[in-house]
């Protein structure tokens, strides 16, 4: 059996996982998606991505981005790698996407401000 | 000169929110913010977690705090930015609100103020902290501007005291981009951040939690070069022969958020020692008379949805101020809880569905929360784990609990799991 604490919301509640015979019972879940979170952590642990990527604008040298959907946990270093990769040279908004299906992991990065774009 | 009906100070998630549903209702409006941008700390909040709540999605901090902010420009909305209030002045029922920026000082009147500025953090001449005086000694929100918003990177080998969540968050952060963080550092028994912060930003990383430890002392003539860790009895007092040292280049702070209050305590606004905010009933109205706080100014919140939701209740009950004798009822509470928000009922307003925001005093397995009037239990909730690092949000009825001017209602949480 796994103890666990559910990051899908703030109520943080602590699920007590156990796999038998290829299913996966889940206890102390406080709504459906806590089963969903307990499955997913044992098969393949997922994660999000914030990040910043560098612009070429002096007023704003950098500007904030995430990953659009999860990836694994374990690519999150990966991706990292991409994100620090972009020099962004347009002055792109909230939503525009960066870098699409990144690393093919079915997320794109996209940025979550529209600062560098409303400050001309 | 201009009378607004409600002049707002702070551009952050609280006063966005208040200044909106002001004039929705169809009040005068201005907000003042005395930095370039609205959106407040949101800016250089760029994790995401924000809006699960409003709007049910997992929204970074910038992305949130747009949302507010396109809303806002869309009602034509009056604002000045890079404007410090300086001062307040009260004749008769109007507010005089002094302000400086670049075109000097102006004089802005109000009929009603929302005070939604926020809170700040402590700092290390708040904790302490023996030693040199070396550079590298950072708040977590100070960490966080430099990477977040200036694209620098203050630490290379650093280590976090204080387990607030904003530390947490940095902690991630700056392992992210390429910093070794040694270890977060709480002096108390137990976690300062929220459960899933601990997870997602630590136990991910691998980023060991040290509980009952401190810095006791900085080491650097220029840079930090190390910290003295030194582990902490229970009345909070480093323990002899417990010391050690780290190297580091960094200390990062997170040791705790104090709202802010200086324009209401110049008000002479009461404050509550408990929250460290003002008395307010559930309209958010302070005990001045037309003056109103909402957000983290009121007590310190760890979801920016609920910020919002104190700033629309403040900015609906600003707009339609109306002077008169108040007939309050005081919330008490006992020991069982760190503080309740708000702490007083406005017996003639609507009471059909008054938010209550409350902190547990100990971390409860099982406890059971109990709203008495006069005696009589009008409203009870089962809960599982209660820490005080999770505030707890209620709605009660209280049209029904057959209340009177001279009321006493009681709020009380019990360990345990039977309801009598």
């Amino acid at each position: 059996m796994k103890e666990m604490t559910c990051i899908v919301c703030p109520n943080g509640c602590v699920l007590k996982a156990e796999e038998k015979e290829g299913e996966i019972r889940v206890a102390g879940n406080g709504c459906r998606r806590g089963i969903d979170f307990a499955v997913s952590e044992l098969r393949c642990p997922m994660r999000t991505v914030c990040s910043t990527v560098r612009t070429v604008f002096p007023e704003m040298p950098v500007v904030p981005v995430r990953v659009s959907c999860e990836i694994p946990k374990d690519r999150i270093f990966d991706v990292m790698k991409e994100i620090d990769r972009v020099v962004l040279k347009n002055r792109a908004g909230r939503g525009d996407v960066l870098l699409r299906n990144v690393l093919g992991l079915g997320a794109d990065v996209i940025v979550t401000s529209s600062m560098l774009k409303n400050a001309v | 000169m201009t009378v607004y009906d409600v002049l707002v100070i702070g551009g952050g998630p609280g006063g966005l929110a208040a200044a909106i549903a002001a004039k929705k209702e169809g009040a005068r409006v201005l907000l003042i913010e005395r930095e370039a941008r609205l959106g407040g700390v949101l800016k250089q909040c760029i994790h995401d977690g924000f809006g699960l709540l409003k709007f049910g999605e997992r929204l970074s901090g910038p992305e949130y705090a747009e949302r507010y902010e396109e809303e806002f420009h869309e009602l034509s909305i009056e604002y000045k930015l890079q404007t410090f209030v300086t001062s307040v002045r009260k004749t008769e029922d109007i507010f005089h609100v002094y302000a400086v920026n670049d075109k000097g000082i102006r004089e802005y009147q109000t009929k009603t103020m929302i005070l939604a500025t926020g809170c700040r953090e402590r700092t290390a001449k708040q904790v302490f902290i023996h030693g040199t005086r070396p550079a590298g000694v950072f708040t977590a929100g100070t960490a966080q501007y430099f990477v977040n918003i200036m694209g620098q990177m203050p630490a290379r080998r650093c280590v976090i005291l204080g387990s607030g969540d904003i530390g947490l968050i940095m902690a991630r952060r700056l392992t992210l981009e390429g910093a070794k963080v040694l270890g977060v550092y709480e002096a108390k028994p137990a976690p300062s951040g929220l459960a899933r912060n601990l997870v997602q930003c630590l136990e991910d990383y691998d980023i060991p939690l040290y509980l009952s430890h401190t810095v006791t002392r900085v080491f650097g003539a220029g840079r930090l070069t190390g910290v003295e860790i030194a582990g902490v009895e229970g009345n909070m007092k480093p323990v002899p022969g417990t010391e050690r040292q780290v190297e580091c280049d960094t200390l990062i702070l997170s040791v705790g958020l104090i709202p802010e209050n200086e324009m209401a305590e110049s008000l002479g606004v009461p404050l509550d020692p408990a929250t460290k905010g003002p008395f307010c009933d559930n309209q958010f109205m302070t005990e001045a008379e037309g003056v109103f706080s909402c957000g983290n100014s009121v007590h310190v919140h760890d979801l920016a949805d609920y910020v919002s939701e104190s700033g629309e209740t403040a900015g609906k009950a600003a707009a339609s101020y109306k002077k008169k004798k108040r007939n309050r009822i005081p919330i008490q509470t006992d020991a069982s809880l760190q503080y309740l928000v708000p702490q007083r009922l406005d017996a003639d307003s609507d009471l059909s569905s008054v938010i209550l925001y409350f902190r547990s005093r100990e971390i409860l397995e099982e406890g059971i929360l109990t709203v008495t009037v006069d005696g009589r239990t009008v409203f009870a909730k089962k809960y599982r784990n209660l820490k005080p690092p999770e505030m707890k949000r209620l709605k009660i009825d209280f049209e029904r609990a057959g209340l009177t001017g001279e009321s006493r209602i009681r709020v009380c949480i019990a360990k345990g799991g039977d309801t009598r």
